[in-house]
């Protein structure tokens, strides 16, 4: 039985992501197309999403892109190895095929998350490290929201990183 | 040492945007830790990681050396900032590198890299916003994770106005915003060498933690092929899993923030490929990630700290600025005023005295005045008053005697091998000048008060003309307990009274006042005489003559402990002392005898109340309005509830203040050289008891310093809440 199944991480995690202001949908994998459609800006870039059993293609986002894509991109959209419900943060991981700058040289970042993936705590989260990080060189980034900075007298959210940042659930997993 | 000029100064120029930002922050911080389930075990646990992690460092060190290079980086344990420096320009060298791209790092602050590179011809760019800021502006950092925090958004939107010459004049922080990220995008884009801090470095995995908000970290790192991350050696610790308990108190600690954006665990060199932004050929998944990370690790000074019994809990900190926004007198001067040559706020005085020297902690180590409220702020539970005082006794045995040491000999009775100044002196042998003042009363009174002797203790002691002394009491509380013949019958506790300094000569009424609402609840009295706690001493760092007070207080006060009796306390600075700071005065076993067995006077109350006493045998309020603030001290202690508990059993409506301190703190307020600091902290006081609501209160406060102050900042009387209830 998958986690998101007891129904309470995932609620958790809505209702944090809510009090972020953090936009947040809950789709099937019938449904991802549509749903990453209506999700992105133009131009958008992203990074392969086959752990998940679902595809880009065929949503206009560019696959792999080119260094020069990335940078005059809007959208930016990769996986998220899981959240935490209780801060409404994603991880996201460094991965060879470019998550980390997928997800941080772009204006608005769609994390696309398993529902299987959620956490309900840090503690939780930390276990989860502590086992994955010293099977292997891992490097991974816990995102709360969008970047956001006070050090121009008052708080703006959008500084180096994404000003806008949302989040994807695929239900209905058939593992 | 700042004088009162540059004070002032500071304050004028600076003082707004500090106040206003970093209580900001410290509100936060009490939002932000009060939803946070567990909040006390995590600290518990946070605490005991570092500890542990300080205890092994030199074996975790050889363990980080160990995973780095298996993962391909290489680490270099720098002995001070000239080794570290010379390491990284070969670094910065051997690539080749034209521009370095810097996120936010206080320890490269500390060892001054940017003009170590930059005098070999590197250009060097702050990426953090404020830091960058501050590069432009040719400013030092004025607290410790907002470094721009004393700029308004009107000097930095004049500031970009002037140096960058828009053709539209950036005006809203959106637009500072967005101007600094684009200027800052194309030179982190271009950049070959990232340097980045490390908040945590874990022995295990190699992996550096990264706390931040903007994104610039993350940047630096992902846009550059050599990543070079500088680090005190005591950011290791042992393992990935101990990071949990910090990433959950850092932010809310710091600035008031549940989490910040960005907590990126990197075990470097990374596996994120590196980009050319100009290639528009080659698909990310085919670039390689041929990368180099290099780990600094600074000593400067750490090692011997860690040796240091009463600097070593410095190591502990994870600079996240609790003792900085908490503080009162932070709050007014900030960090450039409360500050050394890199850290600032109440834990920069362990840090410069290790790092630095006693001379540069010397500078600012007196504006922290033992008020202890950064000690609960504290999420590695850092004893900063204590550091702070040992630090004060440090440069007191460094100082060559006044030409008017004579002055204060025949006062000063005291036990220090140095000699602290002569202010210093005078308040911390207060107790030989309050028992002559009261001797000699009213003789004594009056001759402190003529404008001639107030004008040679202003220049001689640095005791402010514009403050009322205290005046002394003809009649002790002691003698007037030995005069008196009350006898409770069929006691239900016995306590002894403690007579404290004040109470005993100066606000003997509400020694009284104490003595006669304990017996009207059936509690026998005794009031002997007792020396003073050595709180007055302590505060000035005596520390060897609050050690001799502290050994005759307990072997006083411990007969009466033994013979059944409880301690009560009036002063809540003395409880504290029993409490806290006797804990490092005297052995275990006796410091826990004292405080098990002392009490604050209304929570004594209280407890007689919640055990059966009768409340009416109080006198009682019948709706009487007071605004009633507490002490700092005393609300370190978790002790202010109390008061407003029995005082609204008694029938009186209480609303309390939420400042953290009054701002007189002792002898702080007194002092020439603070007067103003402390009337400004004691602003936000005033401002709190003369709302629509509080203006007719009648004020009351449990600290003689808190009495003081508000008797200066209002025109009311005041009094000590057990005064009401007697």
């Amino acid at each position: 039985m998958n986690s998101y199944m007891s129904g309470a991480p995932v609620e958790s995690l809505i209702s944090s992501l809510d009090s972020l202001d953090i936009p947040f949908e809950r789709t099937t994998r019938e449904g991802f197309a549509e749903t990453i459609r209506t999700r992105v800006g133009d131009p958008a870039v992203g990074v392969a999403l086959d752990d998940f059993d679902v595809s880009l293609k065929g949503t206009g986002v560019d696959i792999d892109p080119t260094p020069a894509a990335l940078k005059a991109a809007y959208t930016g959209v990769t996986p998220a190895e899981f959240a935490v419900a209780d801060y409404g943060s994603v991880v996201i991981p460094s991965t060879p095929d470019g998550c980390e700058l997928v997800s941080l040289f772009v204006d608005r970042h769609v994390a696309v998350l398993d529902g299987s993936d959620v956490l309900p705590t840090m503690d939780a989260a930390f276990d989860r490290f502590g086992e994955t990080f010293p099977e292997g060189k891992r490097s991974s980034i816990i995102a709360t929201g969008p970047s956001a900075t006070a050090d121009m007298g008052e708080l703006v959210r959008g500084a180096h990183g994404p000003s806008d940042v949302q989040v994807v659930l695929l239900e209905g997993s058939d593992e | 040492m700042s004088d009162a000029d540059e004070l002032r100064a500071l304050m004028d120029s600076e003082g707004a945007a500090v106040s206003e930002n970093t209580r900001g922050f410290n509100r936060g911080r009490y939002e932000s830790v009060s939803r946070l389930r567990g909040y006390e075990s995590l600290k518990t646990e946070a605490r005991t990681i570092k500890e542990d992690a300080i205890e092994r460092l030199p074996e975790l060190v050889e363990r980080v050396r160990d995973t780095v290079e298996a993962n391909g980086g290489t680490v270099y344990v720098a002995e001070d900032a000239t080794d570290a420096n010379e390491y990284i320009r070969s670094v910065v060298d051997d690539r080749d590198a034209e521009r370095i791209v810097k996120s936010k790092s206080m320890t490269s602050e500390e060892i001054e890299v940017n003009e170590a590179l930059e005098a070999s011809g590197a250009e060097v760019v702050e990426t953090d916003l404020g830091e960058w800021v501050l590069q432009v502006a040719d400013e030092s950092p004025s607290h410790i994770v907002a470094p721009a925090i004393h700029k308004s958004r009107a000097a930095i939107a004049d500031l970009f106005n002037e140096r960058f010459a828009s053709d539209e004049p950036l005006e809203t922080a959106e637009e500072l915003t967005a101007f600094a990220r684009d200027h800052l995008g194309e030179l982190i884009e271009d950049a070959e060498v990232g340097i980045t801090g490390a908040n945590f470095v874990t022995a295990d995995t190699g992996t550096i933690a990264l706390v931040t908000s903007e994104g610039n970290a993350r940047k630096t790192v992902a846009a550059t092929d050599t990543q070079i991350a500088i680090a005190g050696v005591e950011k290791i610790v042992p393992s990935v899993d101990d990071l949990h308990p910090f990433v959950e108190l850092i932010g809310r600690s710091g600035t008031g923030q549940d989490i910040t954006s960005y907590v990126s665990l990197l075990t470097p060199p990374v596996k994120t490929p590196v980009v050319d932004f100009d290639d528009d050929e080659t698909p990310l998944s085919e670039l390689d990630a041929d990368r180099e990370f290099h780990l600094v690790l600074i000593d400067n000074g750490r090692m011997a700290m860690r040796e240091d019994d009463d600097l070593r809990e410095t190591l502990y900190c994870i600079r996240c600025s609790a003792c900085s926004n908490s503080c009162a007198n932070f709050q007014q001067v900030g960090g450039h005023a409360f500050g050394g040559e890199t850290y600032s706020g109440g834990i920069a005085t362990g840090w410069e005295a290790g790092i630095e020297g006693l001379d540069t902690a010397a500078e600012f180590n007196d504006l922290c005045t033992g008020c202890s409220r950064c000690v609960d702020a504290c999420p590695v539970k850092i004893d900063i008053p204590w550091i702070n005082t040992v630090v004060r006794d440090r440069i007191n045995r460094d100082t060559p005697p006044s030409e008017f040491e004579f002055l204060v000999d025949g006062l000063t009775p005291d036990e220090e091998a140095g000699a602290p100044p002569l202010g210093k002196r005078f308040f911390g042998n207060f107790e030989t000048v309050a028992k002559a003042g009261s001797t000699f009363a009213p003789l004594s009174n009056w001759l402190a008060d003529t404008s001639l002797s107030r004008a040679a203790m202003e220049r001689v002691l640095g005791i402010d003309a514009r403050r009322d002394l205290p005046t002394f009491e003809r009649e002790t509380l002691v003698d007037w307990f030995t005069d008196r013949e009350v006898t409770v019958e069929d006691p239900s506790r016995r306590v002894v009274v403690y007579p404290d300094l004040y109470t005993n000569h100066v606000q003997v009424e509400r020694g009284k006042a104490a003595v006669r609402a304990l017996e009207a609840l059936g509690v026998d009295v005794v009031v002997p005489p007792a020396p003073s706690s050595g709180r007055a001493p302590l505060s000035q760092g005596m520390v060897a003559t609050a050690h001799d007070h502290a050994r005759r207080v307990s072997d006083t006060l411990g007969e009466y402990v033994r013979d059944g009796r409880d301690v009560v306390v009036v002063e809540p600075s003395d409880l504290a002392m029993f409490q806290r700071e006797y804990g490092r005065l005297l052995s275990e076993s006796e410091h826990e005898r004292l405080a098990d067995g002392s009490y604050e006077v209304m929570e004594y109350v209280y407890g007689l109340l919640e055990n059966g006493a009768a409340e009416t045998a109080l006198a009682r309020g019948d709706g009487e309005r007071v605004a009633y603030h507490s002490h700092c001290q005393q609300r370190t202690l978790g002790l202010e509830e109390h008061t407003v508990a029995v005082l609204e059993q008694c029938g009186f409506d209480v609303v309390t203040s939420d400042v953290e301190c009054c701002g007189m703190a002792g002898s702080f307020g007194y002092k020439s050289a603070y007067y103003e600091v402390s009337m400004a902290v004691g602003d936000e006081l005033r401002d709190q008891f003369t709302t629509p609501d509080t203006a007719e209160r009648t004020i009351v406060a449990s600290g003689t310093s808190c009495l003081d102050q508000l008797d200066d900042l209002l025109d009311r009387p005041t009094k000590h809440p057990v005064q009401l209830v007697a």
